[in-house]
Protein backbone atom coordinates (compact mmCIF):
# COMPACT_ATOMS: atom_id res chain seq x y z
CA UNK A 1 0.00 0.00 0.00
CA UNK A 2 1.42 3.46 -1.13
CA UNK A 3 0.01 6.78 -0.92
CA UNK A 4 0.64 10.21 -3.20
CA UNK A 5 -0.15 13.35 -1.01
CA UNK A 6 -0.37 16.42 -4.16
CA UNK A 7 1.16 18.95 -1.85
CA UNK A 8 -0.70 22.53 -1.80
CA UNK A 9 2.11 25.33 -2.06
CA UNK A 10 3.43 28.32 -3.45
CA UNK A 11 6.67 27.38 -4.27
CA UNK A 12 8.45 29.05 -1.93
CA UNK A 13 6.21 27.70 0.88
CA UNK A 14 4.24 24.78 1.80
CA UNK A 15 0.25 25.48 2.66
CA UNK A 16 -1.21 24.10 5.57
CA UNK A 17 -3.16 21.75 3.69
CA UNK A 18 -0.55 20.01 2.99
CA UNK A 19 0.18 18.55 6.71
CA UNK A 20 -3.22 17.58 7.03
CA UNK A 21 -4.01 16.00 3.70
CA UNK A 22 -0.82 13.84 4.96
CA UNK A 23 -2.84 13.10 8.59
CA UNK A 24 -5.65 11.73 6.48
CA UNK A 25 -3.20 9.45 4.41
CA UNK A 26 -1.52 7.88 7.51
CA UNK A 27 -5.62 6.91 8.16
CA UNK A 28 -5.18 4.97 5.05
CA UNK A 29 -2.11 3.47 5.74
CA UNK A 30 1.06 2.33 3.66
CA UNK A 31 4.58 4.46 2.82
CA UNK A 32 3.30 7.92 1.87
CA UNK A 33 4.91 10.56 -0.16
CA UNK A 34 4.48 13.68 -0.85
CA UNK A 35 4.58 15.62 -4.64
CA UNK A 36 5.77 19.30 -5.01
CA UNK A 37 4.64 20.09 -8.70
CA UNK A 38 6.04 23.32 -9.49
CA UNK A 39 8.88 25.75 -10.26
CA UNK A 40 11.46 26.98 -8.08
CA UNK A 41 9.97 25.00 -5.14
CA UNK A 42 12.51 23.73 -3.23
CA UNK A 43 11.25 25.43 -0.78
CA UNK A 44 8.07 23.74 -0.29
CA UNK A 45 9.82 20.75 -1.05
CA UNK A 46 12.25 21.11 1.93
CA UNK A 47 9.30 21.95 4.33
CA UNK A 48 7.32 18.70 2.77
CA UNK A 49 10.51 16.88 3.95
CA UNK A 50 9.90 17.73 7.35
CA UNK A 51 6.36 16.41 8.07
CA UNK A 52 5.83 13.01 9.96
CA UNK A 53 5.08 10.37 8.77
CA UNK A 54 6.54 11.24 4.79
CA UNK A 55 8.81 8.31 3.05
CA UNK A 56 10.41 10.89 0.43
CA UNK A 57 9.16 14.02 -1.17
CA UNK A 58 8.93 13.96 -5.16
CA UNK A 59 9.84 17.38 -6.67
CA UNK A 60 8.33 17.83 -10.29
CA UNK A 61 9.67 21.44 -11.53
CA UNK A 62 8.72 23.47 -15.09
CA UNK A 63 7.39 26.30 -16.32
CA UNK A 64 3.55 24.60 -16.60
CA UNK A 65 3.45 23.70 -13.01
CA UNK A 66 4.69 27.19 -11.82
CA UNK A 67 0.90 28.12 -11.78
CA UNK A 68 -0.14 24.37 -11.32
CA UNK A 69 -2.12 24.29 -14.44
CA UNK A 70 -4.27 21.63 -14.12
CA UNK A 71 -3.23 20.14 -17.68
CA UNK A 72 0.44 19.58 -16.31
CA UNK A 73 0.04 18.66 -13.08
CA UNK A 74 -2.19 15.87 -14.12
CA UNK A 75 0.52 14.52 -16.38
CA UNK A 76 2.88 14.85 -14.21
CA UNK A 77 0.75 12.51 -11.22
CA UNK A 78 -0.70 10.20 -14.09
CA UNK A 79 3.17 9.43 -15.02
CA UNK A 80 3.95 8.71 -11.14
CA UNK A 81 0.49 6.75 -10.52
CA UNK A 82 1.48 3.56 -11.31
CA UNK A 83 3.56 2.92 -7.78
CA UNK A 84 0.21 4.00 -5.65
CA UNK A 85 -2.90 2.77 -4.10
CA UNK A 86 -4.56 6.24 -3.17
CA UNK A 87 -3.71 9.87 -4.36
CA UNK A 88 -4.85 12.51 -1.98
CA UNK A 89 -4.68 16.18 -2.89
CA UNK A 90 -6.64 18.64 -0.47
CA UNK A 91 -9.86 20.09 -1.52
CA UNK A 92 -8.36 23.87 -2.18
CA UNK A 93 -9.05 25.83 -5.27
CA UNK A 94 -6.08 24.32 -7.00
CA UNK A 95 -6.42 20.60 -5.69
CA UNK A 96 -9.93 20.88 -7.17
CA UNK A 97 -9.37 21.83 -9.85
CA UNK A 98 -6.63 19.30 -10.90
CA UNK A 99 -7.76 15.64 -8.88
CA UNK A 100 -10.64 14.98 -11.11
CA UNK A 101 -9.07 15.22 -14.06
CA UNK A 102 -6.10 12.99 -12.13
CA UNK A 103 -9.16 10.46 -11.88
CA UNK A 104 -10.61 10.66 -15.47
CA UNK A 105 -7.12 9.85 -16.79
CA UNK A 106 -7.41 7.06 -14.99
CA UNK A 107 -11.04 5.92 -15.38
CA UNK A 108 -11.47 6.28 -11.42
CA UNK A 109 -14.36 8.41 -9.90
CA UNK A 110 -13.16 11.02 -7.79
CA UNK A 111 -14.12 10.91 -4.10
CA UNK A 112 -14.71 14.49 -3.20
CA UNK A 113 -14.41 16.38 -0.36
CA UNK A 114 -13.78 13.36 2.35
CA UNK A 115 -13.68 14.23 5.89
CA UNK A 116 -13.46 10.57 7.59
CA UNK A 117 -11.44 8.08 6.83
CA UNK A 118 -13.39 4.94 8.28
CA UNK A 119 -10.93 2.84 5.95
CA UNK A 120 -8.64 1.99 2.96
CA UNK A 121 -11.76 1.66 0.54
CA UNK A 122 -14.82 3.82 2.68
CA UNK A 123 -15.05 7.20 3.17
CA UNK A 124 -17.32 9.98 4.40
CA UNK A 125 -17.80 13.14 2.36
CA UNK A 126 -20.83 15.23 2.91
CA UNK A 127 -22.75 16.07 0.42
CA UNK A 128 -26.38 18.44 -0.39
CA UNK A 129 -24.33 21.39 1.20
CA UNK A 130 -23.48 19.61 4.47
CA UNK A 131 -27.13 18.83 4.92
CA UNK A 132 -26.55 14.84 5.06
CA UNK A 133 -23.47 13.02 5.11
CA UNK A 134 -22.73 9.98 2.75
CA UNK A 135 -20.28 6.64 3.17
CA UNK A 136 -19.18 5.60 0.20
CA UNK A 137 -17.40 2.09 -0.99
CA UNK A 138 -14.79 2.59 -3.29
CA UNK A 139 -13.99 -0.84 -5.84
CA UNK A 140 -12.13 1.36 -7.97
CA UNK A 141 -8.30 0.26 -8.05
CA UNK A 142 -6.61 3.35 -6.95
CA UNK A 143 -8.49 5.90 -5.19
CA UNK A 144 -8.41 9.70 -6.21
CA UNK A 145 -9.81 11.78 -3.41
CA UNK A 146 -9.60 15.40 -2.23
CA UNK A 147 -9.64 15.98 1.10
CA UNK A 148 -11.39 18.36 3.17
CA UNK A 149 -8.48 19.84 5.49
CA UNK A 150 -10.80 21.17 8.24
CA UNK A 151 -11.80 17.58 9.45
CA UNK A 152 -8.25 16.42 9.79
CA UNK A 153 -5.50 17.90 12.25
CA UNK A 154 -1.88 18.36 11.03
CA UNK A 155 0.87 15.71 11.53
CA UNK A 156 4.44 17.41 13.36
CA UNK A 157 7.01 18.38 11.57
CA UNK A 158 9.94 16.45 12.86
CA UNK A 159 10.46 14.22 10.27
CA UNK A 160 13.64 13.71 7.35
CA UNK A 161 12.46 12.50 4.45
CA UNK A 162 14.62 12.45 1.48
CA UNK A 163 13.54 14.89 -1.63
CA UNK A 164 13.60 13.31 -5.00
CA UNK A 165 13.37 14.75 -8.82
CA UNK A 166 11.21 13.54 -10.60
CA UNK A 167 9.71 14.30 -14.26
CA UNK A 168 7.85 17.12 -14.74
CA UNK A 169 5.00 17.15 -17.66
CA UNK A 170 5.84 20.35 -19.69
CA UNK A 171 3.21 22.39 -21.67
CA UNK A 172 1.98 19.65 -24.36
CA UNK A 173 0.75 21.64 -27.67
CA UNK A 174 -2.68 22.63 -26.98
CA UNK A 175 -3.25 23.78 -23.28
CA UNK A 176 -4.20 26.40 -21.02
CA UNK A 177 -1.73 29.19 -20.56
CA UNK A 178 -1.37 31.58 -17.53
CA UNK A 179 -1.90 34.90 -17.97
CA UNK A 180 -1.70 36.96 -14.55
CA UNK A 181 -3.16 36.57 -11.14
CA UNK A 182 -4.12 39.08 -8.32
CA UNK A 183 -3.82 37.05 -5.05
CA UNK A 184 -4.46 39.48 -2.13
CA UNK A 185 -1.44 40.00 -0.18
CA UNK A 186 -2.28 40.10 3.55
CA UNK A 187 -0.45 39.52 7.28
CA UNK A 188 -3.52 38.14 8.06
CA UNK A 189 -3.93 34.19 9.25
CA UNK A 190 -5.52 32.28 6.07
CA UNK A 191 -9.09 31.84 6.55
CA UNK A 192 -9.33 28.26 5.92
CA UNK A 193 -6.54 27.37 8.56
CA UNK A 194 -7.05 30.19 11.04
CA UNK A 195 -7.56 29.43 14.58
CA UNK A 196 -9.64 32.55 15.10
CA UNK A 197 -12.07 33.88 12.17
CA UNK A 198 -14.39 37.56 12.27
CA UNK A 199 -17.11 37.48 10.03
CA UNK A 200 -19.44 40.59 8.57
CA UNK A 201 -22.40 40.09 6.72
CA UNK A 202 -24.82 42.59 4.77
CA UNK A 203 -25.90 44.49 8.11
CA UNK A 204 -22.34 46.29 7.98
CA UNK A 205 -24.04 47.83 4.59
CA UNK A 206 -21.16 49.11 3.27
CA UNK A 207 -17.19 48.13 2.07
CA UNK A 208 -16.19 51.11 4.03
CA UNK A 209 -17.99 49.83 7.25
CA UNK A 210 -16.63 46.36 6.82
CA UNK A 211 -13.25 47.90 6.86
CA UNK A 212 -13.90 49.67 10.05
CA UNK A 213 -15.59 47.24 11.98
CA UNK A 214 -14.69 43.82 11.05
CA UNK A 215 -10.88 44.24 10.22
CA UNK A 216 -9.89 45.70 13.01
CA UNK A 217 -11.68 43.26 15.44
CA UNK A 218 -9.96 40.69 13.45
CA UNK A 219 -6.64 41.93 13.97
CA UNK A 220 -7.14 42.73 17.85
CA UNK A 221 -7.60 38.81 17.76
CA UNK A 222 -4.84 37.93 15.29
CA UNK A 223 -8.15 36.70 13.39
CA UNK A 224 -8.70 35.82 9.40
CA UNK A 225 -11.61 37.89 8.14
CA UNK A 226 -14.57 36.18 6.58
CA UNK A 227 -17.87 36.79 4.87
CA UNK A 228 -21.10 35.90 3.82
CA UNK A 229 -22.44 35.60 0.24
CA UNK A 230 -24.38 38.70 0.58
CA UNK A 231 -21.63 40.39 2.48
CA UNK A 232 -19.90 39.82 -0.95
CA UNK A 233 -22.58 39.77 -3.47
CA UNK A 234 -22.92 43.60 -2.22
CA UNK A 235 -19.23 44.50 -2.82
CA UNK A 236 -18.56 44.92 0.77
CA UNK A 237 -16.09 42.19 0.77
CA UNK A 238 -13.68 40.71 -1.82
CA UNK A 239 -14.60 36.91 -3.08
CA UNK A 240 -11.90 35.06 -1.59
CA UNK A 241 -13.50 35.85 2.05
CA UNK A 242 -16.95 34.42 1.17
CA UNK A 243 -17.38 31.58 3.82
CA UNK A 244 -19.78 28.92 2.69
CA UNK A 245 -21.12 26.45 0.41
CA UNK A 246 -19.94 28.39 -2.72
CA UNK A 247 -17.10 29.98 -0.73
CA UNK A 248 -14.82 28.69 1.83
CA UNK A 249 -15.38 25.91 4.30
CA UNK A 250 -13.75 26.81 7.52
CA UNK A 251 -13.56 25.24 11.17
CA UNK A 252 -11.55 27.47 13.58
CA UNK A 253 -11.53 27.42 17.62
CA UNK A 254 -13.50 30.50 17.54
CA UNK A 255 -15.77 31.62 14.50
CA UNK A 256 -17.61 35.59 14.99
CA UNK A 257 -20.31 36.17 12.90
CA UNK A 258 -20.87 39.74 13.23
CA UNK A 259 -24.50 41.29 11.50
CA UNK A 260 -24.96 37.80 9.61
CA UNK A 261 -28.44 36.27 9.67
CA UNK A 262 -27.25 32.60 9.13
CA UNK A 263 -28.47 31.33 5.64
CA UNK A 264 -28.43 27.49 5.42
CA UNK A 265 -25.54 27.91 2.73
CA UNK A 266 -23.45 30.33 5.40
CA UNK A 267 -23.73 27.52 8.13
CA UNK A 268 -22.80 25.26 5.68
CA UNK A 269 -19.13 26.71 5.67
CA UNK A 270 -18.57 27.04 9.39
CA UNK A 271 -20.54 24.86 11.45
CA UNK A 272 -18.04 22.82 12.18
CA UNK A 273 -16.20 25.68 14.16
CA UNK A 274 -15.62 24.74 17.87
CA UNK A 275 -16.92 27.97 19.55
CA UNK A 276 -19.19 30.37 17.26
CA UNK A 277 -20.10 33.55 18.48
CA UNK A 278 -23.03 35.75 16.91
CA UNK A 279 -23.59 39.18 17.36
CA UNK A 280 -26.82 40.19 15.50
CA UNK A 281 -29.64 42.76 16.67
CA UNK A 282 -32.47 40.37 15.40
CA UNK A 283 -33.13 37.96 18.24
CA UNK A 284 -34.92 35.31 15.94
CA UNK A 285 -31.80 35.27 13.54
CA UNK A 286 -30.88 31.32 12.13
CA UNK A 287 -27.55 32.35 13.25
CA UNK A 288 -28.48 31.92 17.21
CA UNK A 289 -29.13 28.10 16.38
CA UNK A 290 -25.65 27.39 15.86
CA UNK A 291 -24.09 29.82 18.47
CA UNK A 292 -22.63 28.44 20.96
CA UNK A 293 -23.31 32.05 22.53
CA UNK A 294 -24.79 34.90 21.26
CA UNK A 295 -25.51 39.08 22.04
CA UNK A 296 -28.88 40.27 20.54
CA UNK A 297 -27.87 44.18 20.13
CA UNK A 298 -26.61 46.35 17.39
CA UNK A 299 -22.88 45.57 16.16
CA UNK A 300 -22.15 49.14 16.03
CA UNK A 301 -22.45 49.27 19.53
CA UNK A 302 -21.73 45.86 20.92
CA UNK A 303 -18.19 45.83 18.53
CA UNK A 304 -16.96 48.63 20.42
CA UNK A 305 -17.58 47.35 23.88
CA UNK A 306 -15.93 43.96 22.74
CA UNK A 307 -12.55 45.96 21.56
CA UNK A 308 -13.00 47.39 24.67
CA UNK A 309 -13.58 44.29 26.96
CA UNK A 310 -10.51 42.67 24.91
CA UNK A 311 -8.15 45.19 26.88
CA UNK B 1 -19.43 28.78 -32.97
CA UNK B 2 -21.33 26.13 -31.33
CA UNK B 3 -21.91 26.25 -27.29
CA UNK B 4 -22.31 23.17 -25.50
CA UNK B 5 -24.06 23.42 -21.91
CA UNK B 6 -24.86 20.37 -19.55
CA UNK B 7 -27.59 20.52 -17.01
CA UNK B 8 -28.99 19.06 -14.39
CA UNK B 9 -32.03 18.50 -12.95
CA UNK B 10 -31.33 18.85 -9.29
CA UNK B 11 -33.51 19.68 -5.55
CA UNK B 12 -34.17 23.35 -5.83
CA UNK B 13 -31.33 24.94 -3.66
CA UNK B 14 -34.28 26.54 -1.55
CA UNK B 15 -35.82 23.11 -0.39
CA UNK B 16 -34.76 21.87 3.20
CA UNK B 17 -33.21 18.48 2.89
CA UNK B 18 -34.30 15.34 4.68
CA UNK B 19 -32.80 12.25 4.94
CA UNK B 20 -34.36 9.12 4.71
CA UNK B 21 -34.95 7.13 8.19
CA UNK B 22 -33.69 4.11 6.42
CA UNK B 23 -30.09 6.30 5.59
CA UNK B 24 -30.67 4.90 1.98
CA UNK B 25 -30.43 8.64 0.69
CA UNK B 26 -32.10 11.43 0.50
CA UNK B 27 -36.05 11.88 0.28
CA UNK B 28 -36.75 13.18 -2.94
CA UNK B 29 -40.83 12.55 -3.00
CA UNK B 30 -42.92 15.20 -3.89
CA UNK B 31 -39.98 18.04 -3.17
CA UNK B 32 -39.46 21.18 -6.02
CA UNK B 33 -36.85 19.97 -7.82
CA UNK B 34 -34.97 22.81 -10.37
CA UNK B 35 -32.28 23.02 -12.27
CA UNK B 36 -28.66 23.56 -10.77
CA UNK B 37 -27.77 27.09 -10.31
CA UNK B 38 -24.30 26.85 -11.51
CA UNK B 39 -25.77 25.40 -14.56
CA UNK B 40 -28.30 28.18 -14.90
CA UNK B 41 -25.41 30.47 -14.88
CA UNK B 42 -23.60 28.30 -17.26
CA UNK B 43 -26.87 28.60 -19.87
CA UNK B 44 -27.02 32.32 -19.06
CA UNK B 45 -23.23 32.87 -20.12
CA UNK B 46 -24.09 30.80 -23.18
CA UNK B 47 -27.31 32.61 -24.35
CA UNK B 48 -25.07 35.83 -23.61
CA UNK B 49 -22.37 34.61 -25.78
CA UNK B 50 -25.30 33.68 -28.57
CA UNK B 51 -26.48 37.32 -27.86
CA UNK B 52 -23.01 39.05 -28.81
CA UNK B 53 -22.49 37.17 -31.69
CA UNK B 54 -19.91 35.07 -30.60
CA UNK B 55 -22.23 31.52 -30.54
CA UNK B 56 -24.07 30.70 -33.68
CA UNK B 57 -26.37 27.76 -31.30
CA UNK B 58 -26.30 27.07 -27.93
CA UNK B 59 -26.91 22.97 -27.22
CA UNK B 60 -27.97 22.23 -23.82
CA UNK B 61 -27.94 18.44 -22.89
CA UNK B 62 -29.46 16.98 -19.38
CA UNK B 63 -28.48 13.34 -18.25
CA UNK B 64 -31.61 11.85 -15.62
CA UNK B 65 -34.97 10.96 -15.73
CA UNK B 66 -37.53 11.62 -17.83
CA UNK B 67 -38.94 14.76 -16.20
CA UNK B 68 -35.21 16.58 -16.40
CA UNK B 69 -36.83 17.33 -19.96
CA UNK B 70 -38.78 20.36 -18.06
CA UNK B 71 -34.72 21.28 -16.98
CA UNK B 72 -34.09 21.64 -20.73
CA UNK B 73 -37.13 23.63 -21.24
CA UNK B 74 -35.80 26.43 -18.80
CA UNK B 75 -32.91 26.04 -20.84
CA UNK B 76 -34.77 26.19 -24.44
CA UNK B 77 -36.62 29.25 -22.68
CA UNK B 78 -33.44 30.93 -21.51
CA UNK B 79 -32.66 31.51 -25.21
CA UNK B 80 -30.87 27.88 -25.82
CA UNK B 81 -31.71 26.23 -29.11
CA UNK B 82 -31.98 22.64 -28.83
CA UNK B 83 -31.94 19.93 -26.28
CA UNK B 84 -30.86 16.25 -25.98
CA UNK B 85 -31.89 14.30 -22.48
CA UNK B 86 -30.46 10.98 -22.18
CA UNK B 87 -32.99 9.06 -19.82
CA UNK B 88 -31.23 7.16 -17.10
CA UNK B 89 -33.08 5.24 -14.05
CA UNK B 90 -30.41 5.72 -11.60
CA UNK B 91 -28.01 9.06 -10.55
CA UNK B 92 -24.99 8.88 -12.66
CA UNK B 93 -21.52 9.29 -11.38
CA UNK B 94 -19.53 11.83 -12.40
CA UNK B 95 -17.06 9.78 -14.49
CA UNK B 96 -20.05 8.02 -15.95
CA UNK B 97 -21.36 11.53 -17.22
CA UNK B 98 -18.24 12.67 -18.25
CA UNK B 99 -17.88 9.72 -20.74
CA UNK B 100 -21.66 10.38 -21.98
CA UNK B 101 -20.86 14.03 -22.66
CA UNK B 102 -18.07 12.98 -24.61
CA UNK B 103 -20.03 10.97 -26.78
CA UNK B 104 -22.79 13.97 -27.58
CA UNK B 105 -19.21 15.82 -27.87
CA UNK B 106 -18.11 13.39 -30.49
CA UNK B 107 -21.36 13.63 -32.45
CA UNK B 108 -22.50 17.42 -32.04
CA UNK B 109 -18.34 18.32 -32.41
CA UNK B 110 -19.01 22.03 -30.28
CA UNK B 111 -15.92 24.53 -29.87
CA UNK B 112 -16.62 25.29 -26.59
CA UNK B 113 -18.40 23.71 -23.12
CA UNK B 114 -20.00 25.74 -20.53
CA UNK B 115 -21.12 24.10 -17.55
CA UNK B 116 -21.67 24.51 -13.98
CA UNK B 117 -18.90 23.95 -11.39
CA UNK B 118 -20.68 21.43 -9.27
CA UNK B 119 -24.11 20.20 -8.55
CA UNK B 120 -25.83 21.04 -5.59
CA UNK B 121 -26.96 17.55 -4.81
CA UNK B 122 -24.06 15.54 -4.94
CA UNK B 123 -21.81 18.54 -4.54
CA UNK B 124 -18.84 16.21 -5.95
CA UNK B 125 -17.22 19.32 -8.47
CA UNK B 126 -15.97 16.86 -11.30
CA UNK B 127 -17.56 16.58 -14.04
CA UNK B 128 -16.24 19.00 -16.39
CA UNK B 129 -12.29 18.30 -15.30
CA UNK B 130 -12.99 14.87 -15.81
CA UNK B 131 -14.71 15.97 -19.30
CA UNK B 132 -11.86 17.86 -20.61
CA UNK B 133 -9.52 15.23 -19.44
CA UNK B 134 -11.40 12.40 -21.62
CA UNK B 135 -11.00 14.94 -24.59
CA UNK B 136 -7.68 16.11 -24.11
CA UNK B 137 -9.50 19.60 -23.76
CA UNK B 138 -7.90 22.53 -21.92
CA UNK B 139 -10.01 23.35 -18.84
CA UNK B 140 -10.61 26.56 -16.95
CA UNK B 141 -12.95 25.99 -13.81
CA UNK B 142 -14.63 28.24 -11.24
CA UNK B 143 -15.00 31.20 -13.82
CA UNK B 144 -16.22 34.49 -12.91
CA UNK B 145 -15.28 36.20 -16.11
CA UNK B 146 -15.63 34.60 -19.83
CA UNK B 147 -14.29 36.44 -23.31
CA UNK B 148 -14.32 34.28 -25.99
CA UNK B 149 -12.93 34.83 -29.57
CA UNK B 150 -12.63 32.79 -32.66
CA UNK B 151 -9.85 29.77 -31.39
CA UNK B 152 -9.86 31.16 -27.88
CA UNK B 153 -11.19 31.82 -24.36
CA UNK B 154 -10.03 34.56 -21.66
CA UNK B 155 -11.45 33.21 -18.30
CA UNK B 156 -10.61 34.90 -15.15
CA UNK B 157 -11.08 31.98 -12.11
CA UNK B 158 -12.00 32.58 -8.28
CA UNK B 159 -8.74 31.19 -6.32
CA UNK B 160 -8.05 30.65 -2.94
CA UNK B 161 -6.27 34.12 -2.35
CA UNK B 162 -7.69 36.12 -5.17
CA UNK B 163 -8.41 35.80 -9.15
CA UNK B 164 -6.22 33.91 -11.70
CA UNK B 165 -6.94 34.72 -15.29
CA UNK B 166 -5.47 31.82 -17.93
CA UNK B 167 -6.30 31.79 -21.80
CA UNK B 168 -7.23 28.52 -22.90
CA UNK B 169 -7.30 27.44 -26.80
CA UNK B 170 -10.62 26.12 -28.13
CA UNK B 171 -12.15 23.74 -27.55
CA UNK B 172 -12.06 23.90 -24.11
CA UNK B 173 -14.43 23.04 -20.95
CA UNK B 174 -15.03 25.96 -18.78
CA UNK B 175 -16.76 26.21 -15.62
CA UNK B 176 -18.98 28.59 -13.87
CA UNK B 177 -18.29 29.90 -10.56
CA UNK B 178 -21.24 32.26 -8.66
CA UNK B 179 -20.51 35.47 -10.06
CA UNK B 180 -20.09 34.64 -13.82
CA UNK B 181 -23.78 36.32 -14.42
CA UNK B 182 -26.84 36.30 -12.64
CA UNK B 183 -29.13 35.04 -15.09
CA UNK B 184 -32.05 35.87 -16.10
CA UNK B 185 -35.67 34.74 -15.87
CA UNK B 186 -37.78 33.40 -18.95
CA UNK B 187 -40.05 35.93 -20.31
CA UNK B 188 -43.49 34.26 -20.96
CA UNK B 189 -42.95 34.63 -24.98
CA UNK B 190 -39.92 32.86 -24.58
CA UNK B 191 -41.99 29.98 -22.20
CA UNK B 192 -44.18 29.58 -24.96
CA UNK B 193 -41.73 29.73 -28.04
CA UNK B 194 -39.84 27.08 -25.88
CA UNK B 195 -42.47 24.48 -25.78
CA UNK B 196 -41.72 24.38 -29.71
CA UNK B 197 -38.07 23.91 -29.74
CA UNK B 198 -36.50 20.13 -30.13
CA UNK B 199 -35.93 18.03 -27.83
CA UNK B 200 -33.52 14.88 -29.15
CA UNK B 201 -34.29 11.81 -26.70
CA UNK B 202 -31.58 8.86 -25.66
CA UNK B 203 -30.33 6.65 -23.75
CA UNK B 204 -27.26 5.89 -22.47
CA UNK B 205 -27.10 2.80 -24.52
CA UNK B 206 -27.50 4.89 -27.23
CA UNK B 207 -23.91 5.70 -26.67
CA UNK B 208 -22.66 2.72 -25.51
CA UNK B 209 -21.60 4.11 -22.00
CA UNK B 210 -21.91 1.73 -18.99
CA UNK B 211 -23.80 4.01 -16.33
CA UNK B 212 -23.74 1.59 -13.45
CA UNK B 213 -22.39 2.67 -10.30
CA UNK B 214 -19.02 2.17 -9.23
CA UNK B 215 -18.92 4.06 -5.54
CA UNK B 216 -21.20 1.98 -3.33
CA UNK B 217 -23.10 4.25 -1.39
CA UNK B 218 -23.12 2.48 2.27
CA UNK B 219 -25.43 4.55 3.89
CA UNK B 220 -26.82 8.36 4.24
CA UNK B 221 -26.92 10.03 7.81
CA UNK B 222 -27.90 13.54 8.90
CA UNK B 223 -24.53 15.33 10.40
CA UNK B 224 -24.26 15.97 13.92
CA UNK B 225 -26.90 18.38 15.46
CA UNK B 226 -25.16 21.90 16.84
CA UNK B 227 -27.44 23.22 19.75
CA UNK B 228 -28.35 26.53 20.14
CA UNK B 229 -26.09 27.75 23.24
CA UNK B 230 -27.05 30.63 25.48
CA UNK B 231 -27.14 34.25 24.81
CA UNK B 232 -24.64 36.42 27.24
CA UNK B 233 -25.92 40.03 28.61
CA UNK B 234 -22.82 41.91 26.77
CA UNK B 235 -19.11 41.95 25.60
CA UNK B 236 -17.64 41.77 29.07
CA UNK B 237 -19.54 38.20 29.68
CA UNK B 238 -18.88 36.99 26.22
CA UNK B 239 -15.06 37.61 26.83
CA UNK B 240 -15.35 35.77 30.51
CA UNK B 241 -17.01 33.18 28.88
CA UNK B 242 -14.16 32.59 25.74
CA UNK B 243 -11.60 33.12 27.76
CA UNK B 244 -12.79 29.54 30.17
CA UNK B 245 -13.45 28.11 26.95
CA UNK B 246 -9.87 28.57 26.00
CA UNK B 247 -10.63 29.85 22.99
CA UNK B 248 -9.20 33.06 23.46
Amino acid sequence: MAVLVIADHTNAALGEATAKVVAAAQKIGGDIDVLVAGQGAQGAADAAAKLDGVRKVLLAQSDALGHQLAEAVTDTVVGLAGGYDAILAPSTSAGKNFAPRIAAKLDVNQITDVIEIVSADTFVRPIYAGNALETVQSSDAKKVMTIRTTAFKAVGETGSATVEAVTAAGAAGREASFVGEEVVKSDRPELVGAKIVVSGGRAMGSAEEFHKVIEPLADKLGAAVGASRAAVDAGYAPNDYQVGQTGKVVAPDLYIAVGISGAIQHLAGMKDSKVIVAINKDADAPIFQVADYGIVGDYKTVVPELMTALG
Amino acid sequence: MKVLVPVKRVIDYNVKVRVKPDQTGVDLANVKMSMNPFDEIATEEAVRLKEKGVATEVVVVSIGPQQAQETIRTALAMGADRGILIVTDQDAEPLAVAKLLKAVIAEESPNLVVMGKQAIDGDNNAVGQMLAALLDWPQATFASKLEVTADKATVTREIDGGLQTLDVSLPAVITADLRLNEPRYASLPNIMKAKKKEIAMKTAADYGVDVSPKLKVLKVTEPPKRSAGIKVADAAELVGKLKSEGVL
